[in-house]
């Protein structure tokens, strides 16, 4: 039993739970999945500077809060008491492209060799952690929701602007991962 | 759209939070603030199956995008069947909240951001290999790094609201 948690996950097996995150927000508070909102809580709270976007009762929010808050906990948990301590199994064409930019370390599911305090004071590390974040927070507030938002809660919901989103989000990692950050990588 | 809704008068609390936003259901209810633990407990088990099923790993969303392997294309398929019936079989049969309050959904006007801000968010995906949700359970995991990613996502937001009025919707 213990072998079975301690491996890693089966897609299905995540699949299944993540999709009932669906119903149990909604069944427990009335509350629709998403996480990106967060970002914008937290800037209603903090900096709201006098921005119409931001001048709103954030504390109405605050369950959403408390639900990243869960999945921060959750990490440690699962880091602390159900890790196999494995490597990653990286794809060997992936594995291949990677080591061509030196990075051979699979040990951590975020690569240390581009995701460190040290690689934060170099261009590669600065462009995809301080690049790559704020394309994120600024990405998905302008779509209106990000991969739990959209992909998620918007399909399961059949509405047809959070498709358009997906298919968008979709386009523009293709185009990032397979066009621009091969250059990056070479930094 | 919702720019030129009335100039004169300020916008609603609503009207406002409801910009941009997935979640603009609120509760007529006035609970204790440690009922929001029941969100926390949802939220750990996310993180649990992010960190167990590999979802914040980088390297499976670089072969998502590469067309490598089929894991991240079986989790968000499986969960989008799952919560489909689900929300379906919520409507069908008018299941009400553990509170007894109607769960309520609202339907999403397309606006151009969709796709320019879907793009935007797509291109910073592949270079974080974590979309936001990710993000908080790679810093459980220990990769304290990570804030700097959240806090530069939370910047990016904070630009757009700042900006918002100026860009096409």
């Amino acid at each position: 039993m213990m072998e079975t948690i301690t491996q890693p996950w089966p897609w299905y097996t995540a699949g299944i739970i993540i999709g009932l995150i669906v119903p149990a927000l909604l069944i427990i508070g009335n509350k629709h999945f998403g996480i990106s909102a967060n970002l914008r809580h937290a800037c209603a709270a903090c900096l709201p500077s006098n921005i119409p976007f931001f001048k709103y009762d954030w504390k109405k929010e605050i369950w959403n809060f408390f639900f990243v808050g869960g999945i921060l906990v959750g990490g440690i948990i699962s880091t602390l008491y159900l890790g196999s301590g494995d490597n990653v199994i990286v794809h060997p064409d992936l594995a291949k492209e990677l080591a061509s930019y030196g990075i051979t370390d699979f040990s951590g599911m975020v690569p240390e060799q581009l995701f460190s305090l040290e690689s934060l004071f170099t261009v590669r590390g600065l462009v995809m952690m301080i690049g790559g974040g704020f394309l994120v927070g600024f990405g998905a507030r302008y779509a209106g929701g990000c991969t739990s938002g959209h992909a998620i809660m918007g399909l399961s919901d059949l509405q047809w602007p959070s498709l358009i989103a997906t298919i968008c989000f979709m386009i523009g990692g293709f185009i990032m991962a397979n066009f621009i950050l091969p250059f990056i990588l070479h930094l | 759209m919702e720019n030129k809704t009335n100039q004169h008068t300020n916008p609603t609390d609503f009207e406002v939070r409801s910009l941009d936003t997935m979640c603009v259901n609120e509760s007529e209810l006035k609970h204790p603030w440690y009922y929001n633990l029941k969100y926390s407990l949802v939220g750990i088990i996310f993180g649990i199956v992010f960190i167990k099923a590999e979802i914040i790993s980088w390297f499976r969303i670089q072969e998502m995008f590469r067309l490598q392997s089929f894991h991240m294309y079986g989790v968000i398929g499986t969960a989008v069947v799952v919560g489909a019936i689900s929300v379906f079989l919520i409507k069908k049969f008018k299941v009400k909240t553990i509170h007894g309050e109607e769960i309520t959904f609202t339907d999403k006007k397309f606006n151009k951001g969709q796709i320019l801000g879907g793009l935007t968010f797509g291109l910073g995906w592949a270079l974080t290999g974590a979309c936001p949700g990710p993000l908080f359970a790679q810093v459980g995991s220990g990769a304290i790094v990570i804030l700097v990613v959240i806090l530069s996502a939370t910047a990016g937001t904070w630009v757009y609201g700042k900006f918002r009025d100026q860009l096409p919707h």
